[in-house]
């Protein structure tokens, strides 16, 4: 397992987890990015103001870690933009039809033990591992 | 004030993000390749970031829950229970779409501070998605209905 960073995966998680904390705590929501930036595009939307601040600050976050002198290193995508248009069409779709993604069900959900939500993330994880499986060791190997 | 503390949550959101590493695609996606397990060449991390980041929730929203939230009303804890075919089969979706390129939407938000084309294109469609999403709702029940359900989400 040369490539686990279990020390900087738990600093991470548990910053996530006081996010989602913190936001309960004082606007009394989940923290669920799906929810968040689907409430900015649908135009029946009539509390935009925390959504829109809530992802500027997570915009804003890696570009504080590069004042800070962190590296940020631009992501590693397929080569193809048709496969990435195609998988973000379905991220987009698919999260809004299941009412949430890795944030809303993964963690918020599964935090407070909604049947729902550890249903969802299962079936999204096992067909990630299984698409991955098929990209990796099918077609790609 | 619900604006500014949103701002930090997301904030802090994006740093435990950043500092997982879960920013990175190749990151996830090696969670994710689990036939690479025999080698090697897996990497947990993901699973530690689920893990912690489940076990502060879950105390948090455990103290919480009895509790009104500082700047608003009542918390808003998603309603829903029914184990239905939309969250089965959107959650098939966003995993299929989740593998090919290994970003779910909040990385895949955050990621756009790297002003990467890749992402530029991943986020639009993921937008059109999701709009594709809202507009399909609002068709096919009434707009009152497509409000309840859109402030009644999971995350």
């Amino acid at each position: 397992m040369a490539n686990f960073t279990p020390i900087s995966a738990a600093i991470g998680g548990a910053l996530i987890g006081l996010s989602a904390v913190l936001l309960m705590l004082f606007n009394g929501r989940i923290a669920g990015i799906t929810g968040i930036a689907a409430g900015i595009l649908d135009p029946l939307s009539g509390d935009r103001a925390w959504r829109a601040t809530f992802i500027v600050g997570l915009i804003a976050a890696p570009l504080s870690a590069l004042l800070l002198g962190f590296k940020l290193p631009i992501p590693q995508m397929p080569a193809s933009y048709v496969t990435i248009a195609v998988a973000g069409v379905l991220v987009g779709f698919g999260t809004r039809l299941s009412n949430g993604c890795t944030s809303g069900h993964g963690i918020c959900g599964i935090a407070r033990l909604s049947p729902r939500s550890i249903i969802a993330t299962g079936i999204f994880m096992i067909a990630a591992i299984v698409v991955v499986a098929v990209t990796r060791h099918v077609i790609g190997g | 004030m619900r604006a500014l503390a949103s701002l930090i949550c997301g904030f802090i959101f994006g740093w435990g993000l950043f500092i997982s590493g879960m920013l990175l695609p190749t990151k996830v996606l090696g969670f994710l390749d689990i036939l690479a397990i025999p080698s090697g060449n897996w990497d947990p991390s993901l699973a530690v970031v689920m893990a912690v980041g489940l076990a502060v929730t879950g105390i948090g929203y455990a103290l919480l829950r009895p509790r009104t939230p500082l700047l608003e009303v009542q918390h808003q804890w998603p309603p829903q229970t029914a184990i239905d075919t939309p969250l089965i089969a959107g959650s098939v979706l966003f995993g299929v779409g989740w593998g090919l390129v290994g970003l779910c939407p909040g990385p895949a938000i955050e990621n756009l501070a790297t002003l990467s084309p890749g992402v530029l294109v991943f986020v639009i469609a993921m937008a059109i998605g999701m709009a594709a999403h809202n507009f399909w709702q609002a068709r096919s029940s009434t707009p009152g209905a497509s409000l309840a359900v859109a402030s009644a989400t999971d995350g």
